[in-house]
């Protein structure tokens, strides 16, 4: 795991500086701390800043090819990369380090773009054509590790995080109101789209070619799903048990490192069950790492108690109280930067402190298996509004969705007649696409309410959820319900959301790598050719994984309803709240950034203040304005808002002295 | 189509965590064992619906069609036997 960066000037006619490179490396060293490596030549610059988790020795970065010609950067894993280097091997190719790195380069000499296919794992890569000038760039098919670039005059930039770009003369970070507004959709700017203008991401499954004549940005995997009807055809048991034997195989291939992994334990079914699968795998004791919470509502430890002592394991908990996650929200943001609309980023910020701290580098967690197996409750929702459609008169239908939401408080209180005007938009529109997700959407876009005229000016005309509807593939109409409500839910937001603002950006904060067995893409794709109800059976969420894990978990876990991950948000805020808070919240403050209604936010602030009832609205409002003021505080206004250090580049293995186990190399 | 296999399975697994078979006896009232509550009898009518491809209108939401596995069963095959009339079928036999 890294942090990588890269300019190139097409023309070769100004070298990218190298200060300005150790720079962009400097500013992400929580991503590598271990080790810093650059190439340069007339035309580009590339650096990484290496988190060693693989070939310790000699596993440094850039890596050449034989001749030279090509020079690769990475962040991420490639799992399979022992089996793809044997076969590599019998084709000639020479290797001089045991890393995955270099196994991804030869495989690029053999393949092209194509070798992307032969990929198992989470990266970015960048890989530089000395010869002919010309810069690859690629990213896994889900999007786990980021990856984000800007046109320069003449060239092109790229970084792990969008920060290190911030850092070249001429880019100047400026909040996009289109990426805002997706934000205040979403929860999250769609890719290409970020927070800030110019900014690209490049979407999960693609890969990215520049050269001097030009770039072009291409798909090489699609999240896909068989017509509804035309699902495998085979028996709960036999899915649990080809489930079961390919989680298996995900998990011990992401036990592959030279350093102890570790897992995160929820107490919830998926991660019990990574742990679970993980320490059949292992000689030694398996560490979990959890979050609890000072406030109840929001506290698993019973269940994480229980699974630990069923499974053994040296466990470490993290007591998470609202002051800290007032505390933490700035660096959250400074290390997510994307708007928030929730709180539940800072705990995780805090839960890979944890991990760091007990020397462990490399986490499993159970990302993934809501997406793919049918766990949340908007594929609930989706499912009983078209049951409540098929008899729209119904008295009793809709009264089902009080079965998905009883930990809403203000809806379980609110009568039926609510109920059914909140759910009941559009009711009839079954075939129309993004069904299940329109009213989410809808709801989380009332929060534009607090954009600034001016903004909404600007905003006049679109319609964010047109827009993305209209990009779908054509094909979506013809999955059952169930998978297009999974399409959309992983492409807007397990993607850009929950794998960055909760993923990446949180674990790297405190240079701890994350890593999903349910998002092998061999999981991912066998799953989605499930028939629906293996998946959603009646509201019996992750049929199919329930089975697949009977017996591996505690029955207290494996009979528990789905909990949804969440943190508090007012009371840490509000109660005691440290002084950014007040500062960047202040109408003054507000005007400046030009986000926000400085009226609206401050009538916003009155009444959470007041002791009155909060919805959930105004606190997604009260986050998301607070995050954006802190993205314009940290990026736009005070950028660098601390000094940045230039890495020293860490000495070829060759020369240096110590050789193994000597201690990184860092800037004093 | 078995019709009381799915439904005791589907109860067991959903309702009552397990697969034991003796933990649900054919005749025992799901409302007055504790062992389905009220919206869970819609979860049921979902279920039915998702797996025997028949429609439940509100007026047939009742503890004699659905209190039990047994009296479930019988609904559904009585269900099955039903005609099955098209929108326009039905409105011609007006």
């Amino acid at each position: 795991m890294c942090g990588i960066i890269g300019i190139t000037h097409w023309r070769g006619d100004a070298p990218p500086d190298e200060g300005l490179l150790r720079r962009m490396l400097g500013i992400i060293r929580h991503r590598g701390p271990d080790e810093f490596g650059l190439y340069r030549d007339g035309r580009a610059g590339i650096g990484c800043a290496r988190l060693s988790i693989v070939d310790l020795q000699t596993g440094q970065q850039p890596i050449p090819n034989e001749d030279s010609s090509l020079w690769i950067v990475f962040n991420g894993e490639v799992y399979n990369h022992p089996e793809l280097r044997a076969e590599l091997e019998l084709r000639g190719h020479r290797f001089r380090t045991r890393s995955d790195t270099e196994v991804i380069l030869h495989l690029y000499e053999e393949h092209g773009p194509q070798c992307l296919h032969y990929l198992n794992g989470q990266f970015a890569i960048a890989i530089w054509d000395a010869q002919r000038g010309e810069l690859f760039l690629a990213r896994d098919r889900l999007g786990v590790r980021p990856l984000f670039y800007v046109q320069l005059p003449g060239g092109l930039a790229f970084a792990s995080e969008m920060k290190a770009l911030f850092l070249i003369p001429g880019v100047e970070a400026r909040l996009d109101p289109y990426g805002l507004a997706q934000a205040f959709t979403f929860w999250a700017p769609q890719p290409p789209r970020t927070a800030f203008e110019g900014v690209r991401e490049l979407p999960p499954g693609h890969f990215l070619r520049a050269s001097g004549d030009g770039l072009a940005v291409q798909r090489y995997w699609r999240l896909t799903f068989p017509r509804a009807g035309a699902e495998l055809r085979m028996s709960e048991e036999e899915a649990a048990e080809e489930l079961r034997a390919l989680l298996a195989d995900a998990t011990r291939l992401r036990l592959r490192a030279d350093v102890p992994v570790g897992s995160y334990l929820s107490g919830g079914l998926d991660s019990t069950l990574v742990a679970a699968l993980a320490r059949q795998h292992i000689p030694h004791t398996l560490c979990t790492f959890s979050i609890a919470f000072e406030e109840r509502a929001f506290d698993e430890r019973e269940y994480q108690e229980s699974a630990t002592a069923f499974l053994g394991t040296d466990h470490w908990r993290t007591e998470c109280t609202n002051a800290d996650i007032a505390a933490v929200f700035p660096q959250v943001v400074w290390h997510a930067e994307a708007p928030l609309l929730r709180t539940a980023p800072a705990p995780l910020f805090l839960l890979s402190r944890l991990v760091r701290e007990s020397g462990i580098k490399v986490v499993l967690t159970g990302e993934g298996a809501d997406e793919f197996l049918g766990g949340y409750n908007i594929f609930k929702e989706d499912k009983v509004r078209r049951f409540w459609a098929a008899d729209p008169d119904s008295a009793l239908r809709p009264l089902l969705l009080r079965r998905l939401y009883p930990y809403v408080g203000n809806l379980a209180r609110t009568g039926d007649a609510h109920l059914r005007a909140f759910f009941g938009k559009d009711l009839l529109a079954v075939n129309r696409p993004g069904y299940s997700h329109r009213i989410r959407w809808h709801n989380t876009s009332r929060l534009w309410g607090f954009f600034a005229p001016e903004l909404l000016g600007t905003l006049d005309g679109y319609d964010p959820v047109e827009e993305l509807l209209a990009s779908l593939d054509g094909n979506l109409g013809d999955w059952s319900p169930l998978a297009q409500a999974q399409y959309l839910e992983v492409t807007t937001f397990l993607s850009p959301y929950l794998l960055s603002s909760q993923g990446d950006r949180m674990a790297m904060a405190h240079s701890v790598e994350g890593r999903f067995p349910f998002l092998d893409h061999r999981v991912v794709e066998f799953c989605n050719r499930l028939p629906p109800q293996f998946k959603l059976k009646g509201l019996r969420e992750k049929h199919i994984l329930r089975k697949s894990a009977e017996r591996l978990v505690p029955p207290a876990v494996w009979k528990r309803r789905k909990q949804p991950y969440r943190a508090p948000i007012a009371p840490a805020f509000l109660a005691h709240p440290p002084d950014y808070v007040e500062a960047l919240l202040a109408p003054e403050a507000v005007r400046v950034a030009g986000v926000f209604d400085p009226d609206a936010v401050a009538r916003l602030v009155r009444k959470l203040r007041s002791g009155a009832v909060i919805s959930e609205r105004e606190e997604m409002a009260l986050v998301g304005v607070l995050s954006v003021q802190l993205l314009y505080h940290l990026f736009v206004e005070h950028f660098p808002p601390q000094p940045v250090r230039e890495v020293i580049l860490t000495p070829p293995p060759t020369l240096r002295a110590g050789g193994r186990g000597e201690a990184p190399q860092e800037a004093l | 189509m078995s019709i009381r296999a799915p439904i005791r399975r589907y109860i067991l697994e959903n309702f009552l965590f397990t697969d034991d078979e003796a933990r649900l006896r054919d005749d025992a009232s799901f409302l007055e064992e504790g062992i389905v509550d009220s919206t869970g009898v819609l979860e049921l009518v979902m279920f039915v619906e998702e797996t025997f491809g028949i429609e439940v209108p509100d007026e047939e939401i009742l503890p004699e069609n659905f209190d039990s596995v047994e009296r479930l069963t019988r609904y559904v095959e009585a269900k099955l036997r039903e005609p099955v009339f098209t929108m326009a079928e039905t409105v011609l036999a007006w």
